[in-house]
């Protein structure tokens, strides 16, 4: 009867909600089975097809490409986190968290800590791929996990807009649509696989707001130069801002449905 | 009598869109007993459940659980009731165990405590044996009882289930009345709806029917059974000769007409005891009869005369 004693603690109910999501992806492995596909798949895909035409060489082709597909593929892996909570919504267990008397950004948050594991599967995956197909950047191997690291961090912070797009969408199948249009424009209209200066005026003024840019451009700087660059040091603080941006919203929605 | 009210319903209202799904109920929950909503499919009982859970906000009216607010003090009012829902709400991808260990935390409890908790519900619910398969091998029965198992992880003393038995076969269903009457037992108040008049016939110590959004009729499943007239009497006479004979002998004997249709009579008794009576006068005037049966008016009677021609 007490309240204070089941009011818990955020970060103990997100632990809790990071635990259980963790378990469920565990108890069902095909839900890693898009981030470990994917990544190998389009770094075959691209690397081959477009490598001669693009720098003229798959070899050549690597380091443009690396970056690339890591950042579409942290793009894609985000995305699935809206799917899951829509479909996680949708079930009636979301019924009983909301009747519990937790923190409301426990649920969300715990998701997208949990699925910190699918973005960490998928950097791997991308870089071992290219690793596979000659890719040698010529820093030390700290800073490979650098932007690795960076890439997970943005991955998580994006998947917050992803966490919003899944509350507000009205079933599971809509967030999917409309995260792959998300994924596609955002990967495809940046500099992830063309030289910007191969591009349109108009599609490379585009290409130039694409935050996605700014995020590969840096991650190839501090693979040219190895070291840590104003334009990566930007990256972090922009997706600290799009969790504070994001995360309060997606509890607003939260609370909404 | 001093009762202490364990809910307050005051004109709780809901629409969607044009539809009033829910209009203007108001009703009383007194602490320790059993309450029925009850109603036809798509009479407003689980938006009702769902407004009083705070799981869905009304557009008009109040709850109040032991006299707090469900909008004003939610979290307050949230930690002091369990909720079963209709359709299991628990984890279909991890186990019975596991389940009841993460709602345990998420109800504060330690981990110690959790894990202490689990082991007891476990057992409480004979589900010790398939505690750590996943529920996707789960009966509809055991998915039921983990649910409801994880609604009294905090030994809640106000309960709600929405629809407890809906899709169990008979044997599942009186284990899960079983279950109810034990936590009524220990002290606790339980709301639940149902569309099934024997469950609340057997379980309810008042009832309100819902009908289009409606209370339509309140009271103690007895009350509600007088309304309709007291116990039936059927039987066949053997030979067509003594029909008028015994209708003749049996006027003087019951109150309100007896129905005749070929052999077969039927009348209502305001007693039972009178059946002692009917049978030695039938006997004395060597009437034979058969195929004799006594009804109890069920709530299925109360139910067709309120809700009949509306639906």
């Amino acid at each position: 009867m007490d309240a204070r004693m089941h009011k818990g603690n955020v970060f103990m109910n997100t632990a809790t909600m990071a635990y259980r999501n963790l378990l469920k992806t565990i108890h069902n492995p095909d839900n890693f089975m898009d981030v470990i596909i994917q990544p190998v798949l389009f770094m075959l895909m691209f690397g081959y097809l477009f490598g001669g035409a693009i720098a003229g060489g798959v070899q050549a082709y690597l380091p443009t490409i690396v970056p690339g597909i890591l950042i579409q593929t942290m793009l894609s892996a985000g995305s699935g986190s809206g799917t899951q909570i829509r479909e996680d919504l949708d079930s009636g267990v979301f019924d009983r968290f909301k009747s519990l008397p937790m923190a409301h950004i426990a649920p969300l948050a715990g998701q997208l800590f949990a699925d910190s594991l699918r973005l960490l599967i998928a950097t791997v995956t991308s870089l071992t791929t290219g690793y596979l197909m000659g890719w040698r950047p010529g820093v030390g191997f700290g800073w490979i996990v650098a932007i690795g690291l960076l890439a997970i961090v943005t991955g998580w912070a994006l998947s917050w807009v992803f966490a919003l797009m899944g509350l507000l969408a009205k079933s599971a199948g809509a967030v999917n649509s409309a995260s792959l249009m998300t994924m596609l424009v955002l990967s495809f209209m940046s500099n992830a696989f063309v030289p910007l200066h191969s591009l349109t005026k108009p599609l490379r003024v585009i290409a130039n707001l694409n935050p996605v840019t700014y995020v590969i451009t840096a991650i190839r700087q501090i693979l040219a130069t190895g070291s840590w660059t104003h334009e990566a040091l930007l990256v972090l603080v922009v997706d600290v801002v799009i969790v504070a941006i994001f995360a309060p919203l997606a509890v607003w929605a939260y609370d909404r449905n | 009598m001093t009762t202490i009210n364990a809910i307050e319903v005051r004109h709780l209202t809901k629409k969607f869109g044009e539809k009033t799904v829910v209009d203007d109920i108001s009703f009383n929950v007194r602490q320790g007993e059993v309450f029925g909503l009850l109603g036809p499919n798509g009479a407003g009982k689980t938006t009702t459940l769902r407004m009083m859970t705070t799981l869905l906000k009304a557009d008009a009216g109040q709850v109040k659980i032991f006299g707090h607010d469900t909008v004003k003090e939610g979290r307050l009012a949230r930690s002091m009731f369990g909720l079963t829902g209709q359709y299991a709400s628990v984890d279909e991808d991890i186990s019975a165990r596991e389940n009841l260990m993460i709602f345990s935390r998420l109800n504060g409890l330690s981990r110690q405590a959790a894990k202490q908790r689990t082991t007891e519900l476990l057992n409480e619910f004979s589900l010790e044996n398939s505690a750590d398969k996943a529920l996707k091998n789960f009966s509809g029965g055991m998915r039921r009882r983990l649910d409801l198992a994880v609604s009294l992880i905090t030994r809640p003393t106000l309960i709600f289930l929405d629809e407890p038995t809906t899709g169990l076969d008979p044997r599942t269903r009186n284990q899960m009345w079983d279950t109810i009457r034990r936590l009524v037992k220990q002290g606790s108040t339980v709301v639940l709806t149902t569309q099934y008049l024997d469950e609340a016939d057997q379980l309810a110590d008042n009832l309100a029917i819902i009908d289009h959004g409606k209370v339509v009729k309140m009271g103690t499943p007895v009350e509600l059974k007088e309304q309709i007239g007291g116990t039936k009497l059927n039987f066949t006479v053997s030979h067509t000769a003594q029909v008028t004979q015994a209708v003749k002998l049996l006027a003087d004997q019951v109150t309100g007409t007896i129905q005749q249709a070929g052999q077969q009579l039927s009348m209502s008794l305001a007693q039972v005891t009178q059946l002692t009576q009917i049978l030695a006068t039938l006997k004395q005037a060597k009437i034979t009869i058969d195929h004799l049966s006594v009804k109890e008016p069920s709530l299925d009677d109360v139910f067709m005369n309120l809700t009949i021609g509306k639906n």
